[in-house]
C-alpha cells in the first residue's frame, strides 16, 4: 500500500489547466442546430394560444414548437421517489402546454443556425395567457381560501416518523426549546451553466449533458421518451461542478432528444445563466419548527420536528425525498429517548426544489445545531459542555441512534479536542467577555457546530423501504491491458471530484501497477455500461470500494495463470508490489508478465480462458458516517450589522483518506458554500412570483474577497462498514459550517437580546435584528 | 458584418463577423477555442477571462470587432514549447481547481495579477481576483497557488 493516503496531484488537472476541455457546450457537430426556450414570465397562468409562426420566416430558423406540439410524445418528467402512498405527484409535461406554473418553465422553442438567430426569433412567438393567482408562501398554501398549483391542492404529502415515547420525554420536562428556523431557497448554481447536446442516426441516439447521472439519466429518458434503452447513450463529458443541481432529469434533455428524433439533426442548448437561475432545480427552502425536551441538567430527552418543505411547483427526480434524508439526522450525534419527525411537503408556484450539497442533512444540521445552543443558554453552561453532555462516547460505537441507524464508528471527542486547540477557544472567549465588558462596538461570537451525517448512499434495499425507485449500489470493472497498463471502468460520474485520480490510487495498489499506469474511464453509458453516478458522498466509499474489490479479483484471476506458468499451485503464491513470488523462493512473475502471458494465450491451463478483467458490484452494508467539529469566531459590527469571519477550524473525521489533498479540497468548498448560505445566498421571488435573483450580480456567490482562510485538521476513525474503511466527505463542510457561522452570529449578539438572526445574515438583517 | 483581423495564441485570424458578436463566442464558436468558457451573462463571474493586448479582460464583455488589430492570449495559448506557465503549474501543484470551469480565467486573472503586484499578499490576491468566481475549492487553494505562482514568476523572470 503506497498509493492510497498520498497527496497525489491530481491527473485530471493537465486538461482543466490548458483548456483542452470537453465541456458539453464545446461540441460542434456537422448540421448542428441550435435551440432557444420561450419561458413562462407568469408564475401561475393558463395559456390560452401560442402561435410560433411568426418566428418560422426569421432568418435561420429551421423549426418553432409549442407545448402542444409535443404533447403526445413529451411524457412525464419523472419523480423517482414517491416517499408516501398517497403522494400526490402531478403531471410534469417537459413542456407545459396548458398551464404554467413556474416563472421560467419552458413553452416554446425556437431550432436555428446559430444560437444568437435561435434567440431572436423567440420575440416573434405569440402567446396568451389567462393568469391565475400565483401561490407563494407555504403556509398560506396549505389553507382552504389558497388557490391551488394543481387541481388536487397545495399538498404534495405528510411522511411520519417516530420513534420511543415522544410523549414521555416532553412530559414534565423541565426545559423546553422551541424554535422556527427558516431554511431559504438557495440556487446551486455550479459554475458551468447546464447543456445539451441530442444526435440520432434515425436508430441510434446520443446524448450529452452536463449532468451528474449519465446512467439514472440513461433509463429515465427512456421512460419518458419511449427511446428504448439499448438505443440510447448517454455521455457527461466533462461538466463543471453540480453539487446535485446536476442529478435531475431535466425538460431540456428530453425535448433535445425529442427535436432531434424530429428534425433528424443534432440539437445543442446551452442556458444563459438567467435561464439557469430560473430553471435549475432550487434547494433547501423548509421551515423548520423543532423541539427540544430536556433534564434541568441539559440532557436531551426527546425531540420534536414538524417541517414544512417547499416541493416548487412539481415533483422532480428527488424533490420529496430531501426532507426524509434529513429526519434521521435531526439527533445529530446525541443519545436521546424518543423523536418524532413530520414532514409535509407544500407546492407553491417556483421553481421545484431537488438536492442541493447535503440534501436534507444541512438543514436538519442545523436546526439541532442551533437549539443545542439554545438549550446550553437556557441551563446556562457552555454550548460545548451541553453537547458533551449528550454525544455518543467513542467507546459506546457502534452505537444505534434513536432514528434507528448504526453509526459504526466515531470520535467527538477527538475531533473536539483538537478544534479546540487549533481555535484557542478558551483565549476566544477571554475576550469575547472582555469585548462584552468594554461594551465594544464589534462584538466577538464563537460558533460551534459538532455535527455528523449519513451519506454513502446507499444500502438498496434501505432506499426500498424509503420506497425510493432505485438501489444505491456501484459497479466498477478493471481491465489488464496486454502491456500490463490497467483500465478501471467506474460507474461514479465525477465533475470536480478527483475520481480518476484516488481511483487509479486504489487500483495501483490493489494491483501492484503504478499510478500512472491506471486509465480511469467514466461517464458515457456505452464504456462504462453500469453505474449509479455521482451524488450523496457516495461515489468513494461505494464506488471506490467496487474498484478496490474489482481490482482483487483480477489479481486471484493473474494469480492462478501465474500459478500455471510457475507450475505451482496458487496457494504457494504471495503477491506484493505487483510481482507473484513463489513462497521460500526467489522465483517470481511481475503482474505485467501475466498479463502478456495471458495475452498471448500460449500456455493457458488446459479449458482456460483468456480473462484478465474483474468486476464488482457494491451494495453497501451501511451508510457511511463522517463527523467532526466546526468553530467559528465572528467580529460583528454592530452599529453596521457587518460580519466578519475572523477564523474558521474544522476539524473533521472522513476515516481513512485516499488522498489528502482532494479530501482537504473537498472540506474547503464545502464550507464555503454553507457560508454562503449563513451569510450571503437567497433565491427572492416577488409578490408576483417573478425571482428577483436571476443574475450573480443578484444572487451573491461569494467571492475570494468575501472568504478567510480556513484551517482545517483531520481526526481519523475508520469506517468499520466498507473494507477501505473510508467514509464521504463531499457534503461535510457544507452541512458543518452553515450553523457554526449562524451560531457565531447569535453568540455575539446574544446580550443584546438577539436569539436569532434569518440566514442569509445580511448586514441589513444582522442591524435589524439588533433594533 | 465587419471584417476583423485579430492575433489569438500567436495565429492571426481575418474574419467576417456581425457586430454584435462577443469575443467569448467569436473564440468559442468560430475559432474552436473551447478552452475558454462562459460562467455568466452579466460579466460576473470571470470563467471567460482572456489576455488582451497583455491586460486581463472577461471576453463575454468585449465584441469581437473590438478587438480587431489586437492580440488575445487564451488559456490554450499559455503554455509555450510544451511547458506550463508557472501559474498553471502552480494551481495543479496547490490543487487550486476541483471542475475546472473556473480555472482558465482564474488562472489568466491570477497572471495579470501578479504583473502589477509580483508579490501579493494573501489579502491582496483575494480582493485581486473578486471578479473570478469559484464555486468548489472555497478559494484557499487558489490563494496558496496564485503566491506560489507568483514566485515561480518572479524566479522566472530573474
Ligand atoms: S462569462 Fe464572462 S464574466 Fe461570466
Ligand atoms: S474549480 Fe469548479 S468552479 Fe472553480
Amino acid at each position: 500500500m503506497t498509493e492510497v493516503g498520498t497527496a497525489r496531484k491530481r491527473k485530471e488537472d493537465g486538461r482543466l489547466i490548458t483548456g483542452r476541455t470537453q465541456w458539453t457546450d464545446n461540441l460542434q457537430l456537422p448540421g448542428m442546430l441550435h435551440v432557444a426556450f420561450l419561458r413562462s414570465p407568469m408564475a401561475h397562468a393558463r395559456i390560452s394560444r401560442v402561435d410560433v409562426s411568426g418566428a418560422l420566416g426569421r432568418p435561420g430558423v429551421i423549426a418553432a414548437f409549442s407545448g402542444q406540439d409535443f404533447a403526445a410524445e413529451q411524457g412525464s418528467l419523472p419523480c423517482a421517489w414517491p416517499v408516501t402512498e398517497d403522494i400526490v405527484i402531478p403531471d410534469h409535461p417537459p413542456m407545459a402546454f396548458e398551464e404554467v406554473r413556474y416563472v421560467g418553465e419552458a413553452v416554446a422553442c425556437v431550432i436555428a443556425t446559430d444560437r444568437y438567430k435561435a434567440a431572436d426569433a423567440l420575440e416573434a412567438i405569440e402567446i396568451d395567457y389567462e393568469p391565475l393567482e400565483p401561490v407563494l408562501d407555504m403556509e398560506e398554501a396549505l389553507t382552504d381560501a389558497s388557490p391551488k398549483v394543481h387541481a388536487a391542492g397545495n399538498k404534495s404529502f405528510t411522511w411520519k416518523f417516530a420513534q420511543g415515547d415522544i410523549d414521555a420525554a416532553f412530559a414534565d420536562a423541565p426545559v423546553v426549546i422551541d424554535r422556527t428556523y427558516i431554511q431559504q431557497r438557495l440556487i446551486p448554481t455550479a459554475m458551468e451553466p447546464r447543456a445539451v447536446v441530442a444526435q440520432t442516426d434515425g436508430d441510434m441516439f446520443t446524448l450529452h449533458s452536463a449532468t451528474q447521472i449519465p446512467h439514472v439519466l440513461r433509463v429515465m429518458l427512456a421512460v419518458v421518451t419511449g427511446i428504448p434503452e439499448h438505443k440510447l447513450r448517454v455521455i457527461a463529458p466533462d461538466v463543471g461542478g453540480g453539487f446535485g443541481s446536476k442529478l435531475q432529469v431535466t425538460a431540456e434533455e428530453v425535448l433535445a432528444l425529442l427535436i432531434a428524433r424530429r428534425l433528424g439533426k443534432p440539437v445543442k442548448w446551452t442556458e444563459s445563466r438567467s435561464e439557469g437561475n430560473l430553471t435549475v432545480h432550487h434547494g433547501r427552502d423548509q421551515i423548520q419548527h423543532i423541539q427540544l425536551a430536556a433534564t434541568q441538567d441539559g440532557v436531551i430527552k426527546g425531540l420534536k420536528v414538524d417541517l414544512l418543505a417547499d416541493m416548487g411547483a412539481y415533483l422532480m427526480l428527488v424533490t420529496p425525498g430531501i426532507p426524509l434524508l434529513g429526519a434521521f439526522m435531526y439527533n445529530g450525534i446525541y443519545k436521546m429517548d424518543a423523536l418524532d419527525f413530520t414532514c409535509t411537503g407544500v407546492f407553491t408556484t417556483k421553481m421545484p426544489t431537488d438536492a442541493y450539497r447535503g440534501a436534507g442533512r444541512p438543514e436538519a444540521t442545523y436546526a439541532i445545531e442551533r437549539a443545542m445552543d439554545e438549550l446550553a443558554v437556557e441551563i446556562g453552561i457552555d454550548p460545548l459542555e451541553a453537547r458533551r453532555r449528550n454525544w455518543i462516547r467513542h467507546e459506546e460505537f457502534p452505537y444505534t441512534t434513536i432514528a434507528g441507524l448504526t453509526y459504526d464508528s466515531g470520535n467527538y471527542e477527538a475531533a473536539t479536542d483538537k478544534a479546540l486547540a487549533l481555535f484557542g477557544y478558551d483565549k476566544l472567549r477571554v475576550e469575547q467577555a472582555d469585548r462584552r465588558e468594554r461594551n465594544d462596538a464589534v462584538q466577538l461570537g464563537i460558533g460551534i457546530s459538532t455535527y455528523t451525517e449519513m451519506c454513502g448512499l446507499a444500502p438498496s434495499r434501505v432506499l426500498g423501504s424509503l420506497r425510493y425507485g432505485a438501489g444505491g449500489w456501484e459497479h466498477a470493472q478493471v481491465r489488464l491491458l496486454p502491456t500490463g497498463k490497467a483500465e478501471v471502468i467506474t460507474g461514479t460520474s465525477p465533475h470536480g471530484q478527483g475520481h480518476e485520480t484516488a481511483w487509479s490510487q486504489i487500483a495501483a495498489d490493489a494491483l501492484g501497477v503504478p499510478f500512472e499506469d491506471v486509465t480511469v474511464i467514466h461517464g458515457d453509458t456505452m464504456t462504462a455500461p453500469k453505474g449509479m453516478d455521482t451524488y450523496g458522498s457516495r461515489s468513494l466509499v461505494v464506488g471506490g470500494v467496487a474498484v478496490r474489490k474489482a481490482s482483487e479479483r483480477l489479481v486471484d484471476k493473474a494469480r492462478q495463470l501465474a500459478a500455471h506458468m510457475m507450475e505451482c499451485s496458487p496457494d504457494d503464491l504471495d503477491f506484493a508490489n505487483g510481482a507473484f513470488t513463489v513462497k521460500g523462493t526467489e522465483t517470481a512473475k511481475t503482474i505485467q508478465e501475466v498479463a502478456f502471458a495471458g495475452f498471448a494465450s500460449h500456455n493457458l491451463p488446459d479449458g482456460a480462458e483468456y480473462d484478465l478483467d474483474a468486476s464488482a458490484t457494491i451494495d453497501p452494508e451501511n451508510f457511511s458516517y463522517p463527523h467532526g467539529t466546526h468553530l467559528c469566531a465572528v467580529e460583528v459590527d454592530t452599529e453596521t450589522g457587518f460580519v466578519k469571519i475572523r477564523s474558521y477550524v474544522a476539524v473533521d473525521d472522513v476515516g481513512h483518506v485516499i488522498n489528502p489533498l482532494i479530501v482537504e479540497g473537498q472540506v474547503h468548498g464545502g464550507i464555503a458554500q454553507g457560508i454562503a448560505q449563513a451569510l450571503y445566498e437567497e433565491a427572492v421571488y416577488d409578490a408576483e412570483g417573478n425571482l428577483l435573483t436571476t443574475t450573480m450580480a443578484d444572487y451573491l456567490l461569494p467571492s475570494a474577497a468575501d472568504l478567510p482562510d480556513f484551517v482545517t485538521d483531520r481526526t481519523e476513525t475508520p469506517a468499520t462498514s466498507n473494507p477501505l474503511g473510508v467514509k464521504g466527505v463531499g457534503e461535510a463542510g457544507t452541512i458543518a459550517s452553515t450553523p457554526a457561522v449562524v451560531n457565531a452570529i447569535v453568540d455575539a449578539l446574544r446580550p443584546r437580546g438577539v436569539r436569532d438572526v434569518q440566514m442569509p445574515c445580511t448586514p441589513e438583517r444582522v442591524w435589524r435584528a439588533l433594533q | 458584418m465587419t471584417r476583423i483581423s485579430v492575433t489569438v495564441d500567436g495565429v492571426l485570424y481575418e474574419e467576417e463577423v456581425e457586430p454584435r458578436l462577443l469575443l467569448v463566442h467569436f473564440l468559442r464558436d468560430r475559432l474552436g477555442k473551447t478552452g475558454t468558457p462562459i460562467g455568466c451573462d452579466t460579466t460576473n463571474c470571470g470563467a471567460c477571462t482572456v489576455h488582451l493586448d497583455g491586460r486581463s479582460v472577461k471576453s463575454c464583455s468585449v465584441l469581437a470587432v473590438q478587438a480587431d488589430g489586437s492580440q488575445v492570449l487564451t488559456i490554450e495559448g499559455l503554455a509555450s514549447n510544451g511547458s506550463l506557465h508557472p501559474m498553471q503549474q502552480a494551481f495543479h501543484e496547490e490543487h487550486a481547481l476541483q471542475c475546472g470551469y473556473c480555472t482558465p480565467g482564474m488562472i489568466l486573472a491570477a497572471i495579470d495579477l501578479v504583473k502589477d503586484d509580483p508579490d501579493p499578499t494573501d489579502e491582496a490576491i483575494r480582493d485581486g481576483l473578486e471578479g473570478n468566481l469559484c464555486r468548489c475549492t472555497g478559494y484557499c487553494n487558489i490563494v496558496r497557488a496564485v503566491r506560489r505562482g507568483a514566485q515561480e514568476m518572479a524566479v522566472t523572470h530573474d
